[in-house]
């Protein structure tokens, strides 16, 4: 069936990417309750952070598994400097910059790292900043966090409320989407899927591992960076409770389930997640379980993901196939150049 | 008088205590097939990776087309004009085969990540170019059909051949193949030997590492013998033919008859 859904795309572009954007601008004139508006801004929050997520997981094959790092930044950024006056519409590409500034920080001790080992170094970058934002009381509030973040005005309409606030997020969605697939059918994404796909060769070849990996980052940084400043005037109030490991995680898991390396996976992940969190929030913590079993199953089903296509050649390292699957591929490469 | 290209001065590499290559001195001049061959573990790979960048040499060097480039890396050699295949075909599977021979003409873009996004001139200059380009080189190896197939899902004999044509896309002084012909039939083989042939008339220089005797006899002008990392003859085809060195090193001493 998804099959069939790519082919109708491929055939009619221009048509369903229209449609597309028609729908969501008239979606919140049929939406009347806030909360149910809320939910979507929140699944547009994680369109951006799981395809920023995916420029550096899926399409240069690096293991970025603290991202919540990244969107911690973001959104740090946002709430300190708004205290000083700056307005937000400045500051939501300040914080991207900053963050892909951080990212670069972070790439360059790492190039020579991959796989687990890349990971592990995520993982703890994020757990640092994390207890950084925790403690450094002066700056970031400590566990009181930021209070009272300002939302920017749009069309002299404060836009505090999800209806209004939504367009905003919308906005940046269609720009980060717009980007990513440029960059993407361009000299630097064939470079990034290059490195992806088998770093030897794309040297033979001349490709600078070492530049374009950091590009990399430095992408997906800057996309989780905005992310992040884009949901701290929403939520009003930011602390470091919000970008724990489980965030990196949850962020990691919409991409796998989405689909790694394609622009829409994504896009469906961050649907398909955020409806689940939502429609079993009565499950409280039990529905952490439903998540796992998705995980495990789709890994095990369909590795390519929801929108991966089902030519591709992961398509067939499902079940009964002895081929391993993308995530034995990542982690059975050699840690160390 | 034909002109050096590649030369290697006393290159040694040891791993540990075991000498791969050992004080090896090579000249490959333009225009020539170069073939190097010697039984396993001779150090053929070995003294190939050297030359390439990928390994870094215990001693000597290794000149190219006037610079010396010991010390670099693979991606800069690369850029000098320098191509190369795999023993183990490392194709990039994941993608089409275009798109393949695309990622080959890295080097001669232009665009960065700004112009990708605004798709000014250049990126449009560097679309149309390597666009146009790949097709041909593509229609020009008889690898048009499969333009459109995953690298990954391809024959292996093809595969040799788009890794050929993706190292071509470089267009390089230079190309160094190594192992070409393993795992092809013998009329695989004679159509990977004519079509090597077909790009030394085309001008380019070619090193091949082999273990097809028939083949290497057949295509190299000159041939490099190497056993226990040490070069134990150079010459033409019937010169090594005839070396008793050679003899020895694949048949071993035993008595004369």
């Amino acid at each position: 069936m998804i099959d069939k859904i790519k082919n109708f795309y491929t055939q009619h572009k221009t048509l369903v990417i229209l449609g597309l954007i028609v729908m969501a601008l008239i979606l919140p004139l049929l939406i009347q309750k806030s909360s149910i508006m809320s939910i979507i801004v929140k699944m547009l929050f994680y369109v951006i952070l799981a395809s920023s997520l995916n420029i550096i997981n899926g399409y240069s094959g690096q293991f970025n598994i603290g991202h919540a790092g990244f969107v911690l930044i973001g959104s740090y950024t946002l709430a300190i400097l708004a205290q000083l006056n700056i307005s937000v519409w400045i500051l939501y590409p300040l914080a991207g910059v900053v963050t892909a500034i951080l990212g670069l920080l972070i790439a360059l001790p790492t190039l020579r790292l991959r796989g687990i080992y890349l990971a592990l170094v995520t993982l703890g970058f994020s757990e640092i900043l994390r207890l950084v934002a925790l403690n450094w009381t002066s700056l970031t509030g400590g566990p009181m966090g930021i209070k009272g973040i300002p939302s920017p005005w749009l069309f002299g309409l404060q836009s505090t409320k999800p209806h209004i606030y939504y367009y905003i997020v919308l906005a940046f969605v269609i720009i980060c989407l717009f980007t990513s697939y440029r960059v993407i059918n361009s000299k630097v994404g064939r470079a990034w899927m290059s490195i992806r796909e088998d770093d030897h060769a794309a040297m033979s070849l001349g490709v600078d591992i070492k530049k374009y990996k950091a590009i990399n980052f430095m992408f997906g940084a800057f996309w989780a960076g905005v992310g992040g400043a884009l949901m701290a005037p929403f939520y009003k109030f930011i602390d470091s409770t919000m970008f724990s490991l489980d965030e990196g995680f949850n962020i990691l898991s919409m991409v796998i389930i989405g689909g790694q390396g394609t622009l829409i996976g994504p896009v469906v992940g961050s649907v398909v997640v955020n409806s689940i969190t939502e429609i079993f929030r009565f499950a409280d913590e039990a529905r952490l379980l439903v998540y796992a079993i998705l995980i495990i199953s789709m890994m095990w089903i369909r590795p390519q993901g929801l929108a991966g296509t089902s030519k591709s050649v992961i398509a067939n390292r499902g079940i009964g196939s002895k081929k391993t699957n993308i995530f034995t591929r990542i982690f059975d490469k050699k840690g160390v150049k | 008088m034909m002109s050096v290209l590649l030369q290697s001065k006393n290159i040694s590499k040891h791993y540990g205590g075991i000498k791969a290559v050992q004080n090896v001195d090579m000249q490959v001049e333009k225009g020539e097939i170069y073939g190097i061959i010697g039984p396993n573990g001779a150090g053929k790979t070995s003294f190939f990776n050297v030359c390439t960048g990928n390994l870094q040499p215990n001693g000597g060097e290794i000149w190219f087309d006037g610079k010396k480039i010991t010390g670099m890396r693979p991606a800069q050699i690369a850029t000098l004009g320098m191509a190369r295949t795999f023993q183990n075909i490392q194709l990039f599977n994941f993608m089409t085969v275009l798109e393949n021979i695309k990622i080959g003409f890295h080097i001669h873009e232009k665009t960065n990540i700004f112009d990708a996004i605004v798709h000014n001139k250049r990126y449009k200059t560097d679309e149309k170019m390597n666009h146009e380009k790949g097709v041909a080189l593509l229609e020009k190896l008889g690898l048009s059909e499969h333009a459109e197939t995953l690298a990954g899902n391809l024959a292996y004999g093809v595969q040799r051949r788009v890794e050929i044509a993706r190292a071509l896309a470089l267009d390089p002084k230079i190309l160094l193949l190594d192992e070409p012909a393993a795992g092809m039939n013998p009329i695989e083989t004679q159509n990977l030997s004519d079509f090597i042939k077909q790009l030394r008339n085309d001008g380019y220089t070619i090193i091949v590492i082999e273990h097809d005797m028939k083949f290497v006899m057949n295509l190299c002008d000159r041939i490099l013998v190497l056993n226990f990392g040490q070069k134990i003859c150079e010459g033409n085809p019937e010169h090594v033919k005839n070396d008793k060195l050679v003899n020895e090193a694949y048949f071993g001493k035993g008595t004369t008859f």
